[in-house]
């Protein structure tokens, strides 16, 4: 009897602590995603569900004559898949050449990327200022670009170096001995055995843009080449309450597609965050 | 011993002659080779003797007339120039070697390769420094070289006051270090703000990894229901960005309209509570957020270790006679740290530079009267305000470089108990 006992108040108890955790987590989506539906642009004397619900903040946002906020995902998008595009190439040539060579530098240039990989990068902000300003890529994607995929050059390439070394040399060397060039051996025979790796560093090159601020809010200073984190949070702090409700509705756009895009992918990530990496 | 039965002197003779590079080559009758190289000197001090005139003069001066000389270009091009030189040297080092080793080949008696072979000898070896070369060249400019600047910038003077174009900048050692240790206002705002640093990275990420581990925990259990709907639900703070999180619960947490006060709060019949002005308050709130986003990673993780621990561990721990709380102390827990541990550090240093959630939350505010920082200001926040409002550069750079330092310690400290850098092969 008293283990039965046992089990049942275990049980509840386990269960109070998933429905608590629960709420907490689906309180704030909830209430943003009412509050994106809230009539008015402010929220005093505001409820969960809106009594007279409206799409109108939606509609504000899709309209380019009163809003910037299609710019800024098409900015978004932009930036994530040409940093995702150049990373991906970027890495998989760097990564191999350290997996699969044996060159003068190559212990420095290991140890030069495993220091470089913890420094934040944007700890160096003023002289990406100075740079971009030096060079005209202030205010350009292409500047942001650049930064987005030097920075994420050191971590991933550690991250594919250590996958690529689990693929056996034997299948090169065969390749070799049958005539396949350096070039051939790495595209045909290396990359499509690596394509889980490189799916883990796609991602990551495309989520981390997306979500960085810093960076972005010091190089571009037209609103209209903001990407969606800064043009948000000028939204936001310009007025804050005066466009609540918009900001509730253009942070419904992006969550929403960003979390499923995310959930399908998501044993990726924890894969490739166990594998290696430092910046969590 | 080898080197006495030499009967000729080709090697000493080559890398002699190759103190201008190409000659030495010329001298193995590589005549391609030598050539290529003779040019590709000549060209480097064409191209780059400007460069590395004003660059290097600019590095050890900073500019001597005002209108003139902009000191902070002026460093930048000291920078480009030093890189340049290190291109240079490293060119010039391998011209020596291939002179002297060609000349050690002579020597025994060896046949030189012909220009067939050496075709092939350099795309061979030449392949991975051709492949890495686009990658390696972002590398040095976008973060190399940042980094070369921060460093530079923590010995100078530059601040408001001292600001290119108008005025110029000098180097002044480590009086920016000094500076911020024994002038009162630098030292106290530096200690607060270190030790809110230390206070949020310990609290926040061992919060996140408390609640992440004891989730995973409750909800393996099992004969708990409806597993999978439960994760995906616990997985939703790390899948919505993080950025658009925070800004939303910078609204709930707003004093006129945000519904913690409002709603929750004042369903409880608790009083408004000053999340945003009161810096106590902003910190709780911080760390309650934090919490929010950290936890489903760590949570994921934890389930994943769970699901690999073989099930004969505990029915042997159940036939021993052991209680479900010694199977957890001694089964579970010790399993799940030792296979999550690398990953619990890297949180730790993530929170430590954690600047999106400070400031996006609040601006790192409130503000602090009589300090030039806010009330919630982690030390990577600290710094871009210097940087982006109160224009102290030189100062900004030199905390940067006592943050960098601190990362970069326990970075290290931490892979060097990593089992992937002990292994021969790695390095």
């Amino acid at each position: 009897m008293s283990i039965k006992k046992e089990k049942y108040i275990r049980l509840t108890l386990s269960y109070l602590v998933v429905l608590a955790m629960v709420a907490i987590i689906l309180y704030p989506l909830a209430w943003i995603i009412g509050s994106s539906f809230n009539p008015g642009q402010s929220l005093s004397g505001s409820s969960i569900i809106p009594e007279n619900a409206t799409l109108a903040h939606y509609e504000k946002l899709f309209d380019l004559e009163r809003s910037n906020y299609l710019h800024w995902y098409w900015n978004s998008l932009k930036v994530s898949i040409f940093t995702m595009l150049l990373t991906v190439i970027m890495v998989s040539l760097t990564a191999y050449s350290f997996s699969r060579y044996r060159f003068v530098g190559r212990k420095n240039g290991l140890v030069l990327f495993l220091i470089l990989q913890m420094i934040p990068n944007f700890a160096a902000l003023i002289a990406i200022f100075i740079l971009a300003q030096l060079t005209g890529l202030l205010d350009t994607h292409l500047g942001l670009i650049l930064i987005y995929v030097g920075g994420q050059i050191p971590m991933n390439t550690w991250l594919m170096k250590g996958y690529l070394d689990t693929i056996p040399k034997e299948l090169d060397e065969s390749a070799k001995i049958d005539g396949a060039g350096h070039m051939r051996i790495f595209l045909q025979i290396v990359m499509p055995l690596a394509k889980p790796m490189i799916a883990v560093v796609a991602l990551f090159a495309f989520i981390a843009p997306f979500g960085d601020f810093i960076i972005a809010s010091i190089l571009l200073r037209t609103e209209q080449k903001y990407t969606l984190a800064v043009g948000l949070y000028d939204m936001v702090a310009k007025q804050f309450g005066a466009e609540f409700t918009t900001f509730a509705a253009g942070a419904v756009l992006i969550a929403v597609p960003i979390a499923i895009l995310f959930l399908s992918f998501q044993k990726y990530f924890v894969s490739g965050l166990t594998a290696g990496g430092t910046k969590g | 011993m080898a080197d006495v039965s030499y009967q000729t002197n080709h090697r000493k003779i080559a890398a002699a002659l190759s103190i201008i590079p190409g000659l030495g080559q010329l001298y193995h009758k590589q005549y391609l080779k030598g050539i290529s190289f003779l040019i590709l000197a000549a060209s480097f001090f064409y191209v780059f003797a400007d460069l590395l005139n004003i660059g290097l003069w600019g590095l050890f001066t900073l500019g001597e007339k005002t209108p003139r000389d902009h000191s902070i270009f002026l460093l930048v091009y000291g920078i480009l120039a030093v890189i340049v030189v290190i291109f240079g040297i490293a060119f010039y080092l391998f011209n020596l070697r291939d002179a002297y080793r060609n000349g050690v080949k002579r020597d025994k008696g060896e046949v030189l390769t012909n220009l067939k072979e050496q075709y092939h000898n350099l795309v061979d070896n030449g392949f991975p420094y051709l492949i890495m070369s686009p990658g390696f060249m972002l590398l040095v400019f976008v973060v190399i070289f940042p980094i070369m600047f921060v460093v530079l910038l923590a010995f100078t003077n530059y601040d408001l006051y001292h600001s290119p174009p108008a005025k110029l900048v000098d180097w002044v050692g480590i009086k920016n270090f000094i500076d911020i240790f024994k002038i009162d206002i630098w030292r106290q705002t530096f200690f607060s703000v270190f030790a809110w640093t230390i206070v949020w990275t310990f609290a926040a990420t061992t919060f996140q990894v408390a609640l992440g581990i004891f989730l995973a925990i409750v909800v393996n259990q099992k004969d708990l229901k409806g597993k999978a709907i439960i994760r995906t639900v616990f997985i939703l703070p790390w899948a919505v960005p993080a950025f658009v999180s925070i800004l939303v619960f910078a609204g709930m947490f707003n004093e006129s309209f945000g519904t913690i006060n409002n709603d929750i709060l004042a369903f409880f019949g608790i009083g408004p509570i000053p999340w945003m002005t009161e810096a106590v308050y902003t910190k709780i709130a911080l760390i309650l957020i934090q919490t929010w986003l950290g936890f489903p990673f760590i949570f994921a993780m934890t389930t994943g270790v769970l699901q690999s621990i073989p099930n004969e561990l505990y029915e042997a721990a159940t036939v021993d006679g052991a209680t479900n709380f010694q199977k957890f102390r001694n089964i579970t827990l010790p399993l799940v740290l030792f296979a999550t541990a690398p990953i619990l550090i890297t949180q730790y240093t993530f929170n430590f530079n954690n600047f999106n959630i400070i400031y996006l939350f609040n601006g790192g505010g409130p503000a602090v009267p009589g300090s030039n920082a806010g009330g919630t200001d982690i030390l990577i926040s600290w710094i871009y305000r210097l940087t982006m409002t109160s224009a102290q550069y030189s100062k900004a750079a030199a905390i940067t470089m006592m943050l960098s330092a601190i990362v970069i310690a326990v970075a290290l400290w931490q892979f060097k108990r990593t089992k992937s850098f002990q292994e021969e092969d790695m390095m």
